[in-house]
């Protein structure tokens, strides 16, 4: 693969490009590495790690604190969901760049009960079907993209259904560096096997340990299941327990064992009451295995604003306890598949708020007495009550025959709506056999009995070396197929999104090249019902193409609701045929220096109006933020408020070179129709010609600005040297 | 209806023997009875197989999944799974003096199998 520049866009084509010899580079789960006291832009941060080589931060860091991107010290996970992979790699780069090192990519829906390994390249529903050909083209692109950051970036998939020893095989191949496994997901939701799912289990395990994978359990989905998620914990903690001790005696570190685990409950309940004493519960039996907090998705909605509350409320209580890995929910979940910006948000989310609470333990520690104190006793004693019940049972087997598990009561409480299956029912019910006394796998990984002796008792440890290696120790004994389906595959994908792929077309896109996708946010003053016919039908006079109400919010039952609509365009852009502006030049230090020593230079500024916002100003002008009295410029500062006709006079009493006006307010246009009260006012009193006028603010864009005939508008993210340039530059 | 156990909340009774446990007892004996649960499990782990382990077998002996596949339900259908379907190709190898690779695909043209003896 070539190596390509930040400003250059990766080509599904050279990841393809002979991708039957690829070979992963190193196998294994990474952990970040946590940096004490890390000192950062002037500050110092306690739970961080090391930065990155390259990445964006957060809206504020780039626009306000140049970039400064400090990394928390909890792996960040991106869900990626497209179902198609070429489509997913880029997605995989932007969020790196936004600090996730945990691509976890969904599997197509039906994945679980297909007895195999699907190979090529079909197209997936909700996820990509995982495939040798797609795993290997992603962890490929992902090496390029973990050198590209400056840190190792983990892989993961799934390791379930009626194939899982077959995929945690081809997982390990392929240096995939996690997977979920959990065989009570198979048994309770999937409805294989039971006995199946707990053999093939255990050869998943011992394989994903020789991998030295990340293991995540499945119990999170038991609170996703229950009709009153909240009183499902005693039940959860069994859950996570069984799966944690299975995993271990199977062969897997501890410290590779995390337990997926969410906050039960939500607002509008009292949600911390119940999430706080849960989590401290949960690392307190679960010491030396490792928490991955996933945020609730039980109560999401399609408010997006919704989801990210309740993120950012359960990296609270991960922050309160403990979180090894972050996990984030995009929020769109609740109504689309994800798409691109929401991974983006999602990792910002995560970002901003594990960064904004860093070294909250070092100032606040949670109580050991009280409610807290006595609902953890509570919940553990529930727990462990579930477990002596469930063996007098007759073991797990019987329990889940019962109607054990995913009851919505609170254990002991009992509603009798658990999920109960057959022990000899299921998918692949009839399919575990007895090893016979001389059973035999000559391989490595492979768990339990098995009788090498027969053959070579030096071969007892080393299986494989019956067989001079197994792909494990010989990857190139791998066989790869590369496509089965002459429909289904991704060279047919690329030749309908051909004129989009690396050309000078672009086109709207959500999660595939070219989908065409577009969002309307809507405000319309009717009821509901009104609305939503009225958005679609707007849309549909936007040229959108089917157009779907994505989200409806009644503001009030009569004067308003809020919609998003979503739909389709069938609109190009031909990127070098763009009348765009010359990119301004910004002069350096010496320039601007050498300029204003030449020809000192004095100016009156002001925020004009009746705005009493100071800050954007203060931030162009003074020299500790790098405002342009850093060069020499000298500086009539009239404050906030300041009527226009003050402001002129002022120019002509300082004999001022130029006018610098901040204007924060935009509604109803009034910071346009100030600027042009400024030009006309100079024009009237006879300056115009002398002085320059140059007004900023974050909602102002130049071309608007001149248009009311000032000389320069400043928007978002304009610096002091911005300004300078300018105003050396266009000196009358 | 499912007819599973209906139960009102009878915690404060079902506790009383937890009550006087330390927090650090509570816990071994949260685990002790994980352990007790799973090991039951794992024992059968030990002694059985399935056909995606066979296959997972298979794969690691360097067959594709497409050959995989039919190599296990040939072995089922011969009632010879339990002997390990990697097993009956490396003693086909053996016996034959060919390498793995051929005796898999070999069986796979339906050969060798009637010459398998345990």
């Amino acid at each position: 693969m070539k190596n390509y520049e930040i400003n250059e866009k990766l080509d599904i084509k050279d990841i393809l490009s002979d991708i039957e010899n690829y070979r992963p580079r190193r196998r294994g789960w990474t952990w970040r590495k946590k940096i004490e006291n890390l000192e950062m832009g002037g500050h110092t941060y306690h739970d961080c790690s090391e930065p990155l080589k390259n990445s964006i931060g957060i809206p504020s860091a780039v626009q306000y604190f140049d970039n400064l991107d400090p990394q928390p010290d909890a792996v960040i996970t991106t869900e990626i969901a497209s179902g198609r992979f070429e489509d997913d790699i880029r997605r995989m780069r932007m969020s790196a760049w936004h600090g996730a090192d945990h691509i976890m990519v969904i599997r197509t829906a039906g994945q679980s009960h297909y007895d195999g390994l699907i190979e090529g390249t079909p197209q997936g529903i909700g996820g990509i079907p995982v495939t040798r050909k797609q795993v290997r083209c992603h962890r490929k692109a992902l090496d390029f993209i973990e050198d590209e950051v400056g840190r190792p970036i983990n892989y993961h998939s799934y390791v379930s259904g009626v194939a899982g020893p077959e995929i945690a095989v081809m997982f390990a191949e392929e240096g995939v560096n996690g997977a979920h496994q959990d065989p009570q997901y198979n048994v309770l939701y999937r409805n294989i096997n039971m006995v199946r799912s707990f053999v093939d289990a255990a050869e998943s395990k011992k394989v994903m340990a020789w991998a030295d994978m990340a293991q995540i359990d499945g119990a999170h989905n038991a609170n996703a299941t229950a009709r009153e998620a909240w009183k499902v914990m005693p039940e959860l903690m069994v859950q996570h327990g069984i799966n944690c001790m299975f995993s271990y005696k199977a062969g897997m570190k501890k410290e590779n064992i995390c337990l997926s685990t969410v906050p039960p409950s939500a607002a509008p309940l009292p949600c911390t009451k119940y999430d706080l004493p849960y989590a401290v519960a949960l690392r307190d039996f679960f010491k030396g295995y490792r928490m991955r907090a996933q945020q609730n998705t039980k109560y999401i909605t399609s408010s997006s604003r919704e989801a990210t509350v309740t993120h950012v409320l359960n990296m609270m209580i991960s922050k309160l306890t403990s979180a090894d890995i972050q996990s984030t929910i995009t929020p769109d979940e609740g109504r689309n598949v994800p798409w691109h910006m929401y991974n983006i948000e999602a990792c910002d989310t995560a970002k901003q708020t594990m960064v904004a609470l860093d070294g909250l333990l070092e100032m606040v520690e949670l109580k050991d007495s009280g409610y807290l104190k006595e609902e953890i006793r509570e919940l553990k004693e529930r727990a462990v009550l579930y477990l002596e019940e469930l063996l007098d049972q007759g073991g797990y087997f019987e329990a889940v025959e019962k109607g054990f598990f995913v009851d919505s009561g609170k254990y002991p409480e009992r509603h009798g709506d658990g999920i109960g299956r057959k022990i000899d029912g299921g998918i692949g019910a009839g399919t575990v056999y007895k090893r016979d006394i001389d059973y035999m796998a000559p391989v490595t990984a492979h768990f339990g009995y098995n009788n090498v002796a027969q053959y070579d008792e030096k071969a007892v440890d080393d299986p494989a070396r019956l067989i001079d290696g197994c792909t494990l120790e010989k990857p190139d004994k791998i066989i790869f197929i590369d496509e089965l389906d002459s429909e289904d595959n991704v060279a047919n994908r690329m030749k309908e999104a051909e004129k989009y792929r690396n050309s000078n077309f672009v086109k709207p896109e959500v999660e595939w090249l070219a989908d065409g996708t577009v969002v309307v946010e809507i405000f319309l003053p009717t009821d509901k019902r009104t609305a939503e016919f009225a958005a679609l039908e707007i849309a549909g006079k936007m040229n959108i193409k089917n157009p779907e109400v994505i989200h409806i919010e009644v503001l009030h039952p009569s004067e308003g609701t809020r919609l998003q609509v979503k739909g389709k365009v069938d609109i190009d852009v031909d990127i070098t045929k763009l009348k765009m502006p010359a990119e301004p030049v910004v002069l350096n230090d010496d320039e601007l220096w050498e300029a204003i020593e030449k020809r000192p230079m004095k100016v009156v500024a002001a925020t004009i109006g009746s705005d009493e916002h100071s800050v954007g100003l203060r931030e162009i002008i003074d020299i500790k933020h790098g405002g342009i009295e850093k060069w020499g410029i000298e500086v009539e500062y009239l404050g906030t408020s300041c009527p226009v006709e003050k402001l002129v006079d002022a120019a002509i009493e300082t004999n001022a070179e130029a006018i610098l006006a901040s204007t924060i307010i935009s509604h109803d246009e009034v910071h346009y129709q100030n600027m042009k009260k400024i030009h006309d006012l100079c024009v009237e009193k006879g300056i115009r010609d002398k002085v320059n006028i140059v007004c900023g603010g974050t909602q102002v864009s130049n071309e608007m600005a001149v248009k009311t005939g000032v000389d320069a508008g400043f928007g978002r993210g304009t610096k002091g040297k911005h300004v300078a340039t300018f105003l050396v530059t266009h000196r009358k | 209806m499912k007819n599973y156990l209906k139960r009102e909340d009878d915690f404060e009774k079902r506790r009383q023997h937890l009550a006087a446990l330390s927090d650090e007892e509570l816990n071994e004996r949260f685990w002790e009875l994980l352990e007790k649960t799973v090991d039951p499990m794992l024992d059968m782990a030990r002694t059985h197989t399935t056909p995606s382990i066979e296959r997972s077998v298979l794969l690691r002996m360097g067959f594709s999944s497409i050959e995989a596949k039919p190599l296990v339900q040939m072995a089922i259908d011969r009632e010879l799974i339990s002997k390990g379907v990697g097993h009956l190709v490396y003693k086909v190898s053996k016996e034959e003096n060919i390498p793995v690779r051929q005796a898999g695909l070999e069986m796979l043209e339906g050969m060798h199998w009637d010459d398998l003896k345990f």
